[in-house]
Formats: C-alpha cells, structure tokens, sequence
C-alpha cells in the first residue's frame, strides 16, 4: 500500500512536470496560478489542518515573498534572493508565532487577518514616505514554465512534508493539539514549541510561494501582492478538499482554481459575490471537505453490500 | 515522592486553595476528600502544572515542579486522568495511548509503541480495540482509555481525579481492582473520590480538605470519624 502510494505520487509528479512541454504561453500562466494555490492550500493545512487555528495570515507571508523579491531583483541572483525571502518569511513567522499561538481559536483568526493587513500597511507607509514611490518593476529573466516548474518542486516538498508529518510523532502530537491542548501538554508536548514549528514552516513554504512567482508580475505593489482574497481563496480551497488530509487541499484547489478563473472572465464585477457564496455553499454542504464523502460513500456501499449478503 | 508545602492558588478574590501541605511517600495511595468546591481538583491541577500556583512550593522525586510546564512535570514520570474524561478523537484509540509513548522522558515511536500500547490497552480491558474511533467507546471504556493512556509510560506517580465516578456497581468493582492492581505494582497514586467504598477499599490514608485548607490527614478510619470532617461534609448539627 505504501509502495503504491509513493508510485502514484511518482507517476503523478512526472506528469505534472512534462504538462507544459505541449501548450503555449497562455497555458503555462494556468498551470502556475494552479500550483501555486496547491502549494498555499497544502501549506495552509500543514499548520491550519491538524491544530485548527485558522489562519488569514497567508497573503502577509505571500506577499513578504513577492516584496523581498521586488526589492531585491536587481541586486542578487534569483536563487539567492529565494533564500533571503524564506529567511524573512521564517524570521516573521517565529516572531509572530511567539506572540499569538497562546491565542486561542478566534482571537488567533483575527490577529491572523489583521497581520496582513498591518505588513501591507507598513510596507505602502515605507514606500511612499522613504522611497517616494509606491510601486516597484521586476525585471528578471525566469520563463513561465521555468516558474510552474520551480513551484512544482516546492508542492513537491509540501506535500512530502505533510505526509511525513502524518506519519512520525509530530503528527499525533498537533492531531491532539487540534482535539485537547491540556491533553497534549500533560502527555509530554511542547504544545508551544509544535506550534510554532508548522507555523514557521508553513509560513516559510507560503513565503516562498510568493517569492517564485514575482518576476510573472513585472510591476508590483502592495495592493497586489497582499491582496487579502488571497488568504481566503486558500482557506476555501483547503476546507472544500478537506484540510485535515494529505490529498485535500489539492483536491480542493484545483477544482476551484478553475471555477474562479471562469468566474473571473465571466463575471469580472460581481466576482466577490460569487465568492462569498462559494465559500457558504462549501462550509453548509461539505463540512467535512469532499474528499470525505469518499468515506461516506464507501461506508454506504458496505453497508448496502451487508445488507445484500443478510 | 511528593510533597507540597504551603500551596496556595488565588483566583481574583477567590482563595481556591489556601496553604496546602502534605507529603506522599513512594508506593503509598492517598485519597484527596472534601466536599464539592473544597479544591480538591485545583489541588491536583497545580500539581500537575495544568494550573500555576499563586504560592507554596511542590518537589516531586527530588526535585522542585511548580512553575515547570505540564509537558515537563509529566516527562518527569508523573501522569494524571481528568476529573471529565479528556481523550483526543482525532486519533485512533490506540494512538491515543501511543501519544504519551512518543513525548516522554524516553520516546518510543513504531512497533516498540504499538505493542507497549496495546499491552497498556489490554491492562485497563480494552484488548484488541486499538484500531477502533474514540467514538466508538461508552462511558467505561472512555475511562478506561485514559487511565491507559495515564500508565503506559510506566509513571512512578499517578493522580486520579473522580476517575470512579459515574460508573455502575459492577463497573466500579472492575475499576477498583485495576487500581489495586496498580497499587501492588508499586505505583504511587494520588486520588481524589466520592465514592467511599473506593476510598475505604483503596486508601490507607486520606487527606481531607474543605474550603481550600487541609482540614484533616492520617488514617482512612480514624479521618472519617474526625468531627470536623463531620461537619465539613454534613454540618454542625451531626457531629
């Protein structure tokens, strides 16, 4: 079974990385806004998944990425400017989970939202009273299919975290975080400590998200890159796949990635509306996540197989 | 093994325990008594580090715990239940137990945990239900799962907090011999109870509170015959 697992992650890696050897320009810009909202989701649910603590916090680390990497495009290489953004991603993510993951349930929410929103206006109040400009031109020479390639590796890499997680101590531990933090801390987890590590991680990964796809911007500034519908795109992706497993975020984005992009093209003006009534029709009808029903549908055909036998 | 001194826990205004002292030696069973809202349970959460204290001191095995974490108290080898059952749903029944396994003073992870869980779950009567949901689990077994949780590392201390109340008769015959079976393994248990046949049956020694102070400790009989203990429980007119 695991063998099997592994081989179709293979299979299904190496499927994805030739996908845009056969399609144009246009098509290579999909295949990224797709796997770079499989990487958010999956990243998202890395922490948000198994402890529960919602984040709106992705655009500010998202955004983090994207900025270092403006400001940074004509002094490094691409490869070094990377580290330096995860570097950054990593430092805020430490801090601002020092702070707040004693915060508990929806007190942790709203920090989340308003952390964003305090980077992006931190940021527009350095830019124009500092720099005197606001935004900010990349100019660096990563093909398309160069950056789906680049964010195929870190959806790669989440993904293996995730199922690595899933399989050693670490992921009883934030599984029981999730259900009883008293429960976690008296059976001898650094409640804090696990916190704080998928966070930072998560964070780092989303960080980096942002970072590999500036140069397709050329021009940036904050109301673009921390633009907070971001943050709940990822987290209505999460929730519709079903963030507590492997597979559920990337179930949930891709199929929503589209639908948004249609949305977009068809009803460019009444694209928050739709949105809004995505995300309610997902939190009433799949509560669980789709790839729950899955469940439920085997365990309706089992007992319909019982009740054959009887 | 345990001795607290001079324990006191402010909550606002509220004196919840107020100048506690009492020792626990290695291998004894103490019960903790007192009627409702005496701090009993705030007793054992501040020792177990799920509360800190406002004052006093508390060693365990030689060394000091009170403003030590809850992860650390109970790496040290001290392990609790819940005055209402605690268990994480998420994880299969056995996982729950396999939990305290993977963050103790020693981790064991893998097939080392798995048969050291199942032989916890099949101590405490839940033989073969490893695979199973939480969900799955009536009252008992709920409490039976969380006392294996409690034990599977192998704990030189135990408290148990109510961890007898609600069960049947029979249940409650069942769940004294398992804790017999724990007193003569050497295990030394701290436990607060109701129930006094468990008490009688249980506890050579009792400590009884009532309004947050120590109002008596010695011998279970001579204890309960104690008139303020009495009075504690049933007023002046009875003494």
């Amino acid at each position: 079974m695991k063998t099997f697992g592994i081989l179709t992650f293979l299979v299904l890696a190496v499927g994805m990385a030739v996908l845009p050897l056969g399609i144009g320009d246009y098509g290579h810009g999909v295949l990224v806004g797709m796997m770079s909202y499989i990487v958010l989701a999956s990243a998202w649910a890395l922490f948000s998944g198994p402890t529960r603590y919602v984040s709106l916090a992705t655009v500010a680390f998202f955004g983090i990425g994207a900025y270092t990497v403006a400001v940074l495009a004509d002094h490094l290489p691409f490869g070094a400017i990377l580290v330096v953004a995860g570097s950054i991603g990593l430092c805020v993510a430490l801090l601002v989970g020092l702070a707040t993951l004693r915060l508990a349930g929806i007190y942790f929410v709203i920090f989340s939202f308003g952390l964003a929103e305090l980077v992006r206006q931190l940021i527009t109040w350095f830019e124009t009273s500092v720099n005197h400009t606001l935004g900010r031109y990349i100019f660096i020479e990563v093909s398309t299919a160069q950056i789906y390639w680049m964010l195929l590796g870190l959806g790669i890499i989440t993904l293996g975290l995730r199922w690595w997680i899933g399989n050693s101590r670490l992921g009883l531990a934030v599984n029981a975080i999730g259900d009883d933090e008293t429960v976690a801390r008296h059976a001898g987890v650094n409640v804090t400590g696990v916190k704080l590590a998928l966070f930072a991680v998560s964070s780092v990964l989303i960080t980096l998200a942002g970072a590999i796809q500036a140069p397709r911007w050329t021009y940036v500034e904050p109301s673009i890159v921390f633009n907070p519908t971001i943050s709940f795109m990822t987290l209505v992706m999460a929730l519709l796949g079903g963030p507590g497993r492997l597979w559920g975020p990337v179930a949930g984005a891709v199929p929503l990635y589209f639908l948004f992009e249609w949305i977009a093209t068809r009803f460019p003006d009444q694209n928050a509306i739709i949105l809004g009534l995505v995300f309610v029709a997902i939190v009433f009808l799949v509560p669980g996540g789709l790839l729950s029903l899955i469940d439920k549908w085997r365990a309706r055909a089992r007992a319909a197989g019982e009740q054959a036998h009887a | 093994m345990l001795k607290v001194v001079n324990l006191t826990k402010r909550f606002g205004g509220l004196v919840a325990v107020n100048g506690v002292d009492f020792d626990v030696e290695q291998g004894e069973v103490v019960g903790l008594l007192g009627p409702n809202g005496s701090g009993k349970s705030t007793v054992m959460n501040l020792i177990s580090g799920a509360l800190p204290r406002t004052l006093g001191e508390i060693d365990f095995d030689g060394q000091r715990i009170d403003g030590k974490p809850p992860h650390r108290i109970a790496k040290l080898g001290l392990s609790r239940t819940f005055q209402l059952v605690r268990l994480t749903p998420s994880l299969k029944i056995r996982d729950n137990v396999i939990l305290p396994l993977a963050f103790g003073a020693f981790p064991v992870f893998g097939s080392e945990a798995v048969k050291r869980a199942d032989a916890a779950l099949e101590q405490v009567g839940l033989a073969g239900r490893g695979d199973g949901p939480v969900q799955d689990l009536n009252y008992i077994d709920q409490k039976r799962l969380e006392l294996a949780r409690a034990i599977v590392t192998n704990p030189k201390m135990l408290l148990l907090d109510e961890w007898m109340a609600g069960l049947n008769p029979t249940e409650l015959r069942t769940a004294m011999d398992l804790i017999a079976g724990l007193r003569d393994s050497g295990m030394t248990i701290l436990l607060v109870e109701h129930i006094m046949e468990a008490v009688r049956a249980l506890c050579p020694r009792c400590i009884v509170m009532s309004a947050g102070t120590k109002i008596a400790d010695g011998p279970t009989e001579t204890v309960l015959a104690d008139a303020d203990v009495i009075e504690a429980y049933l007023g002046k007119a009875h003494v």
